[in-house]
């Protein structure tokens, strides 16, 4: 024990680092940063769509209204003096223009603003849907006819799109819609207090409009869409996924059959969803000849899609209820099926209906499988008036009126598109939320 | 208005089976505890079940016999009235379809101008092509009618009308009776005894039952539906053009090119570079998350992460036609004016601006499935790998990552089978040129889209260029499906190694 062990350097201190630990330490380093680079992409790429979204849509919620005081002649508007409802409908949209014309010539001379326009480009800067919204005004309130009203009336999508700053004097060069005098007129009565941008609450109420007129469009209608496909997968996707996951969770035998449906189940979930709208088309409306269109065939489509979802989330909760809740109700008498409808349902509803909302959402979302059965391409114009109207009529539903509006020419569509993406998430949101909160206010851990 | 008259008395009679059956549940109850002379105790199975049993015996085989009897009759009365049709009465270029479907529009037709008074009921069976203008006839209570009504057609008319009514006191008939039997053996049944329970309880599992096979069934549903068009497709326009040409260009004059080859590279191309920016930020986020991350950061940077799941394509459709597409333009297109001042790039549609999208949509899906297969990965290896003095990233790099693959490229599958499927992205971001180019600035076109585009508008499901959908959705759910149960089976069969 004499020998004492030969001291030298060691190659590596506590102290100072080797070239190589250095290395190392730096690939560890870098190896970090990678990571945290990848998630604030993720980040940054979340950021950027979602003030995309806000920058570009929030303008949607504004529009850009004239102000002016109408004179509702009675020798125009009602030349019997009766003030009866039909013979005042006989007058056209046509009927309105000359009284809109006079009101607007009326305003420029009290604003004391010196133009060459002639009437016609003056009425001009008003919407082509202006007339109609008067004509609806006046047949609403026909004790009016003959005095003199203020009526805030819809510019046109250019005045819109030169007050929100889309349209400049150097864009319209070659726009034959507006002209630059027109907009010095514009400036003209935004100093007067006449011409203002102010919440459009049409645009979340009022139906879609053609292609001349983006001002009018609206969301309203295909919001009514949605809401009748989202019943129809409601009523349908629910009572179908709890049922199959009760007998796939609680009553199945382990056999080949049931194999067979659970890989089915799992396999239908990732299933493209145009897919689903070429079986939505080839069965629900060319062999059982359901209507094109209607929010019932797009409610059937989504709820073959929404199933393999619910069920999932739903066998998860039937799962999570412990197998001594079962054996209680057994000890006591109950059957297997009362066990089941009795004890395991209601402990997994909480579990069940926050699968069902997130399903929900998802389908609410969806619009390849809407495309295919033609739940696009046309103006979804009047509201429906009644529930087997709402199913059977055509309509629209949210994301394929979106897509609608991003395929039209005009840009001003576009502003409105993503407007309507803020409405559709507001609604995703709320769904989601509510998801989150009924989990944490029932969940239970066992 | 015709078809209002066929459907009202159904539905009075599907109420009419309805309001049976809830008098059949109170009667039934009553007399089970009748038999129990009041005390339910002595009763086999609970009351209500007795009530149960005895509403299922009255509605389900009336109303399962009620649909059957409403899909054969229409099938019934038209056999035996084309045998009344003369061969002769088949114009040149008609068939017996056609004057079939002329027979039932005047059927109709009469039944309406019934309605309408113009005709009594007696002379609606009665009249004859001798003395009355049937056409003129009709007019007046509003039924236009196409061509003059021959003497043959007014009788098989006649004969159809009478038929569709005989028919009808039939259904009503045996619909009810069913109904009664029902009921009245149930009451019969129902004795102290008697178990209930057990009947209603076996019924509802059959329920259930059919419930699951639903599932079943619409995987058949989209098989058939579009393995038969496929296979009218492939009746009118060659199979070898289909997989093996080099041309997508249909002409809705006929003798199109369809192949689907150009739409297959264009899906995979924009696929790939959809991976290319989702598998790298997904998997070094999901690696970040699970391996270094503390519970705070993962609290947050999770959910924010799988927010981008849970946005509609439409979203990402529209933020790339209308966002990253005007971008990639001015980054690559423009010339002088552009931010790289070169002029590569000329439409905001592109593989690239499809792509970028679809691979953002993407990472969540990679992050969170992988994050999953690396937190399975047991934690043993790890400290294994840490006594040998390995530093974190070589624990990560030679030890979970090895260990975590089959399941990482199990989800990279499944994402790809995403990829392929996704719709709404590539129909606003990709383009509609078919083209088999390398270049990922150009605008190139894909499967799902052209489904979209051959499917909406005017489509005439006799022509190969519509009819030619349905031969790219069969592709397209053989190809995603493929990948997802080659995915599966990894994904499971890594799985149970560490369990």
């Amino acid at each position: 024990m004499t020998d004492m062990p030969n001291h030298t350097t060691p190659h590596n201190s506590l102290l100072k680092q080797d070239a190589r630990t250095v290395k190392r330490n730096r690939a560890e380093t870098r190896f970090k940063a990678y990571g945290i680079a990848a998630i604030s992409a993720g980040m940054l790429m979340l950021l950027i769509l979602l003030s995309t979204i806000i920058g570009r849509g929030t303008g949607a919620f504004q529009q850009t209204f004239l102000t002016l005081d109408v004179q509702l002649l009675e020798a125009k508007l009602d030349k019997n003096g009766n003030r009866d409802l039909e013979e005042i409908k006989k007058v056209s949209t046509f009927g309105y223009a000359p009284l809109m014309a006079a009101a607007m010539e009326a305003k420029v001379a009290q604003a004391g603003i010196v133009t060459d326009l002639k009437p016609k480009e003056l009425e001009d800067i008003l919407s082509k849907d202006a007339a109609a919204k008067l004509r609806d005004f006046v047949l609403e309130n026909t004790d009016l006819i003959g005095t003199s009203v203020e009526f805030r009336f819809l510019t046109n999508s250019r005045v819109d799109g030169y007050v929100k700053g889309r349209v400049t004097r150097e864009s319209i060069a070659n726009d034959k819609n507006i002209n630059v005098a027109q907009l010095d007129l514009v400036d003209a009565l935004r100093a007067d207090g006449a011409l203002e941008k102010r919440f459009n609450l049409a645009f979340i109420t009022g139906a879609d409009a053609s292609d001349a007129r983006p001002e009018a469009a609206g969301m309203g209608v295909s919001m009514i869409g949605s809401l009748f496909m989202m019943l129809v997968v409601l009523a349908l996707a629910l009572p179908i996924g709890v049922a199959a996951s009760i007998y796939l969770e609680e009553f199945a035998p382990k056999n080949w059959i049931t194999d067979i449906i659970e890989v089915n189940i799992s396999n239908l979930a990732a299933v493209p969803s145009i897919v689903f709208g070429i079986l939505g088309l080839a069965v629900f409306i060319n062999y059982m000849h359901l209507p094109n269109s209607a929010p019932l065939v797009g409610g059937l489509v989504l709820t073959l899609m929404t199933l393999p979802t619910i069920i999932i989330s739903t066998r998860a909760s039937l799962k999570s209820v412990p197998p001594s809740i079962r054996d209680a109700a057994l000890g006591v008498g109950a059957s297997k099926m009362q066990s089941v409808f009795h004890h395991v349902l209601p402990l997994a509803a909480p579990g069940i209906l926050t699968g069902t909302i997130i399903g929900l959402a998802q389908a609410l979302g969806e619009t390849a499988p809407l495309l295919l059965i033609g739940m696009v391409g046309f103006i979804a114009s009047n509201p429906p008036d009644g529930i087997a109207s709402g199913l059977m009529d055509p309509n629209s539903a949210m994301p394929a009126q979106i897509y609608e509006w991003a395929k039209r020419a005009d840009p001003a569509f576009y502003e409105r598109a993503w407007g309507g993406i803020i409405i559709l998430l507001v609604f995703l949101v709320t769904m989601n939320a509510i998801a989150v909160m009924l989990r944490r206010r029932f969940e239970r851990r066992w | 208005m015709g078809n209002f008259l066929n459907v009202a008395p159904t539905t009075l009679l599907v109420i009419v089976v309805l309001i049976l059956t809830a008098l059949a549940f109170f009667m039934a109850r009553n007399r089970a505890m009748a038999a129990a002379s009041g005390d339910a105790r002595k009763l086999h199975s609970l009351p209500n079940y007795y009530g149960y049993n005895a509403a299922m015996m009255t509605a389900i085989p009336a109303l399962f016999v009620l649909a059957i009897w409403l899909f054969v009759q229409p099938m019934l009365i038209q056999n035996s009235v084309i045998s009344l049709i003369p061969q002769a009465a088949v114009s040149e270029g008609s068939s017996v379809n056609l004057v079939m479907s002329d027979v039932r529009r005047v059927a109709n037709g009469l039944t309406t101008a019934v309605d309408a008074g113009a005709l009594t009921a007696d002379a609606a069976r009665d009249i004859s092509t001798a003395n009355t203008d049937i056409r003129s006839l009709l007019a007046e209570s509003g039924v236009a009618l196409g061509s003059e009504v021959t003497a043959e057609v007014l009788n098989a008319a006649q004969r159809y009308r009478s038929m569709q009514a005989t028919g009808q006191w039939l259904m009503t008939a045996a619909i009810c009776a069913i109904s009664l039997i029902g009921l009245f053996i149930a009451m019969r049944a129902t004795t102290a005894t008697f178990r209930a329970r057990n009947l209603v309880e076996r019924f509802m599992l059959a329920l259930l039952m059919i419930a699951a096979s639903l599932a079943i069934l619409t995987t058949v549903g989209i098989v058939f539906s579009m393995l038969f068009e496929s296979i009218n497709f492939f009746s009118l326009h060659p199979w070898q053009d289909f997989f093996l040409g080099d041309k997508w260009s249909p002409n809705f004059r006929g003798d199109s090119d369809l192949s689907i080859l150009p739409l297959l590279w264009g899906t995979i191309y924009i696929s790939i570079i959809a991976l290319l920016v989702a598998v790298p930020i997904g998997l070094f986020a999901a690696i970040y998350l699970s391996e270094y991350a503390n519970s705070k950061v993962r609290a947050v940077a999770k959910p924010l992460l799988e927010i981008l799941a849970g946005i509609p394509t439409i979203v990402y459709g529209l933020f790339a036609l209308l966002t990253v597409g005007p971008f990639l333009v001015d980054l690559f297109g423009r010339g002088e004016n552009g931010i790289l001042g070169v002029d590569w790039m000329s439409g905001a549609t592109s593989v690239l601006t499809a792509g970028l999208v679809m691979g953002i949509m993407l990472i969540p899906f990679v992050s969170s499935l992988s994050d999953d297969i690396i937190n399975a990965v047991p934690q043993s290896m790890r400290d294994g790998s840490f006594g040998l003095g390995a530093t974190h990233s070589e624990t990560i790099r030679q030890v979970v990552i090895p260990a975590a693959l089959p399941g990482i490229v199990g989800a990279i599958l499944l994402a790809a089978s995403r990829a392929i499927g996704e719709t709404m992205i590539v129909v606003l971001g990709a383009g509609a040129i078919a083209r088999i180019s390398a270049n990922p600035l150009e605008a190139m076109t894909t499967i799902t889209t052209r489904i979209v585009s051959q499917l909406t508008g005017d489509t005439d499901f006799a022509s190969p260029e519509t009819l030619v959908a349905f031969a790219l959705g069969l592709t397209l759910f053989v190809l995603t499906l493929g990948l997802n149960v080659v995915a599966l089976y990894i994904v499971r069969k890594y799985r149970e190694q560490y369990e």
